[in-house]
């Protein structure tokens, strides 16, 4: 019997500022590579915190560091985070994540190493990490409807199977999805090369094509002024083409069976930008797994739909990664990654909305406390997006 | 038994599902879009994952899958053998 989604509810975090998550982290989140030290040392000190360490922050400049800051405040207003400690090398930096944590009234505090040292940071950060992990754990999950839900959506490692079973699966879901008002997110700016014209084609409206296609050619234009003859085996890789996926093209219309048949475009964003309201969005993003996986937790999305074909393993520190693949080899092979199969569709014993329901049925799950596979394994890749150098 | 898929009706690639398709085998594919059955015999070995030919195809020709174009043809194809990155490249970067 099909699933029926009108009453579909999941327990869920009601933070301050009205968002729900799913989960209930308390993150102890460095400012800048040089912070990691003391924020893996907090982490260690004060049990059920999670350190969320990266290798940047120092010398960047315009647009790359106002993308470097969107995505830690982004990151620190997730839902799915209870309370956040940032500790960055500089007060005044430090403060500007925290204010812009603040915003959403939940627990924050920064701390800067310097005049103060690594031992008595790691001293101050500790205490207050104690007090919110403490207070995190008398929170309690309440039932929310379906729309409060965040679903953002990225698939990797693709092959064949991808674009015939799991993508077509994520946009089975989708389409059913979209209607309850849930808040829906895509992105992969490259991997749309073939296949851009079918995106423009579902957007709402003018307006939001037009975004759409700057976006898109804005990206276009950063392959094009670094590209080698084949794209040194990246884009398809040499997953993708050991998978059977021969071009660029092919890849394009494989990923955007992700987006459904149904549902509109009905805006558009930039990289760790939030979206202002229900539908679905498209984000521009990198298409590196975890770097665009990082950008849906700092856009604040709560779930997230991972389809694989060869098998990727991704995982975020916030964000659960849901897997799926229709890749009976892959499922075989990699099983403890995937958490729903849906190799039965390429055997014609799954039809495409029983593998729908089996996805939304795995996403209601996780959404209620369930760890996925990427969870458990301890994945865990917060990968930040640079646009260029250094200064 | 489906040994490969075919997105729609007019695409000239299918996509082998199970694994250790080797040469002369009779494949049985499935138009999924239109739900019909259709055969070819395989020419190559093709692993599972990678796209058997459903016509023959000429250097300059366009494949076609999802009803939509996936690149160009630079080597002959014959149906039912291999179509992958010796015989076919992106028109696109």
């Amino acid at each position: 019997m099909a699933m029926d989604l009108s009453k579909a509810t999941f327990w869920g975090y009601k933070r301050e500022n009205g968002r729900v998550g799913v989960r209930n982290h308390v993150i102890i989140l460095p400012l800048d590579d040089i912070s990691n030290a003391a924020a893996e040392a907090v982490a260690n000190n004060i049990k059920g915190t999670l350190a969320l360490p990266h290798p940047y922050g120092r010398l960047q400049f315009g647009a790359d560091l106002d993308l470097h800051f969107r995505t830690l405040i982004g990151t620190g207003c997730n839902p799915n985070v209870a309370a956040v400690v940032v500790i960055g090398i500089e007060e005044s930096w430090t403060q500007k994540v925290v204010e812009g944590i603040a915003k959403t009234g939940k627990p924050v505090a920064g701390f800067g190493i310097e005049l103060h040292g690594d031992l008595d940071t790691i001293q101050r950060a500790s205490r207050a990490a104690k007090e919110f992990v403490q207070a995190a754990g008398e929170l309690r999950r309440e039932e929310r409807p379906l729309k409060d839900l965040w679903v953002s959506t990225k698939c990797g490692e693709s092959d064949t199977t991808s674009g015939c079973g799991a993508n077509p699966t994520v946009g089975n879901a989708f389409d059913k999805l979209y209607p309850k008002g849930v808040t829906l997110l895509f992105g992969e700016t490259t991997e749309l090369t073939g296949g851009e014209h079918l995106v423009a084609a579902r957007c709402k409206n003018d307006e939001v094509r037009k975004k759409f296609q700057f976006m898109f050619d804005r990206y276009q234009a950063v392959i094009d002024r670094h590209k080698t003859s084949d794209l040194s085996d990246s884009q398809p890789t040499k997953g993708n083409i050991a998978g059977g996926l021969t071009t660029i093209e092919e890849k394009a219309l494989g990923n955007i069976q992700k987006i459904g048949r149904k549902c509109t475009v009905d805006g558009v964003l930039d990289k760790a930008e939030a979206p202002t309201g229900p539908g679905l969005w498209f984000m521009d993003s990198s298409s590196a797994a975890a770097e665009m996986v990082t950008l849906c937790a700092a856009a604040g999305f709560a779930v997230h739909f991972f389809p694989t074909g060869q098998g990727n393993v991704i995982g975020n520190p916030i964000l659960p990664v849901i897997k799926l693949c229709a890749n009976p080899r892959t499922v075989r092979t990699m099983s403890e990654h995937i958490d729903v199969d849906v190799s039965g569709l390429l055997r014609k014993e799954l039809s495409p909305d029983q593998a729908g329901d089996a996805l939304l049925e795995c996403m209601l799950r996780t959404a209620n406390g369930r760890l996925t596979a990427a969870e458990a394994l301890g994945h865990r890749e917060f990968v930040l997006t640079r646009l260029y150098e250094s200064a | 038994m489906i040994h490969f898929v075919v997105h729609e009706e007019g695409d000239g690639v299918g996509v082998v599902v199970v694994e250790g398709v080797k040469a002369g085998q009779k494949l049985v594919g499935w138009i999924m879009e239109d739900d019909k059955d259709v055969e070819v015999s395989a020419k190559s070995d093709i692993p599972i994952g990678h796209k058997v030919a459903l016509k023959d195809y000429k250097p300059g020709e366009t494949v076609i899958k999802y009803g939509v174009d996936i690149g160009k043809v630079v080597a002959p194809i014959k149906q039912g053998e291999h179509l992958h990155v010796h015989n076919v490249k992106t028109k696109r970067w």
